[in-house]
């Protein structure tokens, strides 16, 4: 007899082309992941960025790191709803109660994310070379920072699956984003921390965000990276798995 | 009775809710090719046991076969020979009715998922929709959709819990037309429903849970035998499905 399990790819590709249709045919989905950020790069560069001291060439430079960071976060707010809804609608139900892997359903949900941010990641990143944004760093060490840009994409990813999982109501559902919209705000990611205050400067340094814009902006500006990198990866890989474990419970809970 | 007969086979059938018990003590069984209605007020379970011959949810205790495969240790054998229309719609709004139907046959990996799509929109008069977004749908068109994912790959027996719940009369009766059709080509359909007249109408054979037991079942001449006799007064008049209903939630109070 087949099993699911034969079919686990073929099952997850149905599942991955159904929710990037959601991403496409959604204005509203596209304009907040990648508009958003852009104007928030805009209106730091042109606008406050002259006031701001940071002691490099351009601060464009200095800023996509942290845009970058907030494009992700942004997105997965939408991860959170699209499960939220599939859950509400029966969507669910419906897959599990047909002879495909469970799993299949959410991977398919998760990697819908990777990819949206990937070509969100990219725009963003095409606009910061328009304004000025150069980077004199090799191919290595674009592959580091896409590598360590994914396994974020994947942390967040998986607590947003967890809200969008156990959600009572679509505000619950969307209410995760917030607190992953503040992060970069109180990190590196747009001034130095050295001009904060002791006690949130001390939060700033000891956050995942900063040490993941730290070791983007070094790999980006070809400086040694140093301890920072392996600070973001530990951040990002021990987020993911416990998010992971946290998600995959739930998800068990309301699936069985 | 043979065991391929046998649609449905239930007998202990036990579950609770954090120490709430649902069902305590739930027997049935669905013969192959009959038309089945659950019914009972809502709360009552209804849903809890198409959960459980559905394998979204795990029973307590009792022994719960679904075309000849235990629920509990062969939940994936299960799920290729059933299909499920739960209480909500469940299709999705930002595809077109195309899109969904295709989606629910590759996940079921048939060969020609758009051969078969076109036949099931043709079949529910959804042609004319079919490019359309779901979320334009009017409410019947949305249930007729829902219903036409589930008949996706031709299963041999359909749960609908409550379907017709929300629907307006005209669209319930052509449902019903559609279930009929689908009974006499040989498919086996369990329906809950709330409403008596729905399960006069369609039911080869009803069963009536209340406070989580069956407490009646049989076809519905059957039922209607358990009342007591009419009374030759100047109208006789046939008991309705609700008044034997009502009389039988009665006496087991009494008892």
């Amino acid at each position: 007899m087949e099993t699911t399990k034969n079919y686990f790819f073929m099952d997850m590709s149905v599942m991955l082309g159904r929710s990037m249709r959601h991403i496409f045919r959604s204005m509203d989905t596209i304009v907040t992941v990648t508009i958003m950020p852009i104007a928030l790069m805009l209106l730091f560069v042109y606008v406050l960025g002259g006031a701001i001291q940071i002691g490099t060439d351009h601060y464009v430079n200095y800023l996509l790191p942290g845009i970058l960071l907030i494009a992700i976060a942004n997105s997965v707010g939408y991860t959170c709803y699209r499960l939220f809804n599939d859950v509400q609608r029966g969507i669910f139900e419906r897959f599990h109660s047909m002879p495909i892997a469970r799993s299949a359903a959410l991977w398919g949900h998760v990697l819908t994310s990777l990819i949206s941010n990937a070509i969100s990641v990219a725009v963003v990143v095409l606009v910061a070379l328009l304004m000025g944004f150069r980077s004199s760093a090799g191919i290595l060490s674009w592959f580091a920072v896409a590598g360590i840009l994914m396994l974020f994409t994947l942390a967040l990813t998986w607590i947003a699956a967890i809200a969008g999982l156990s959600a009572k109501s679509v505000d619950g559902a969307i209410a995760i984003a917030y607190p992953i919209h503040f992060l970069p705000l109180i990190s590196s990611a747009f001034v130095p921390t050295k001009s904060m205050p002791s006690g949130v400067r001390a939060f700033a340094e000891n956050q995942p965000v900063t040490s993941i814009v730290e070791a983007i902006r070094s790999l980006l500006s070809n400086q040694p990276v140093g301890n920072q990198i392996w600070v973001a990866l530990a951040w990002c890989s021990g987020i993911t798995l416990v998010a992971y474990i946290f998600a995959m419970r739930v998800y068990k809970k309301r699936t069985s | 009775m043979s065991q391929n007969e046998i649609a449905i086979s239930v007998q202990g059938l036990r579950k609770s809710y954090k120490n709430v018990p649902v069902l305590t003590g739930v027997d049935f069984e669905v013969k192959t090719g009959s038309i089945f209605a659950l019914l009972g007020p809502n709360g009552t379970g209804k849903t809890t046991i198409v959960k459980i011959l559905t394998t979204l949810l795990k029973q307590d205790s009792g022994n719960v076969t679904v075309n000849g495969f235990n629920v509990s240790s062969k939940p994936d054998s299960v799920r290729q020979s059933i299909s499920l229309t739960g209480q909500f719609v469940a299709i999705d709004e930002i595809l077109t009715g195309r899109e969904n139907l295709v989606m629910i046959a590759k996940l079921r990996h048939l060969k020609n998922p758009r051969q078969v799509a076109d036949e099931l929109l043709k079949r529910f008069g959804l042609t004319d929709a079919a490019n359309r977004r779901v979320s334009t749908y009017s409410g019947g068109m949305r249930r007729r959709l829902d219903i036409a994912m589930s008949l996706v790959g031709n299963p041999q027996l359909i749960f609908l819990d409550e379907p017709t719940t929300g629907l307006d009369p005209e669209v319930r009766i052509e449902f019903w037309q559609i279930l009929k059709e689908l009974a006499n080509d040989g498919t086996t359909v369990f329906l809950t429903t709330q409403y008596l007249d729905e399960a006069e109408q369609l039911a080869d054979r009803i069963a009536i849970l209340h406070e989580g037991r069956i407490i009646a079942n049989g076809t519905l001449p059957e039922l209607k035998k358990l009342f007591p006799p009419a009374k030759v007064e100047y109208i006789e008049k046939q008991p309705t499905l609700e008044e034997i209903f009502l009389a039988i939630i009665g006496k087991k109070e009494e008892n």
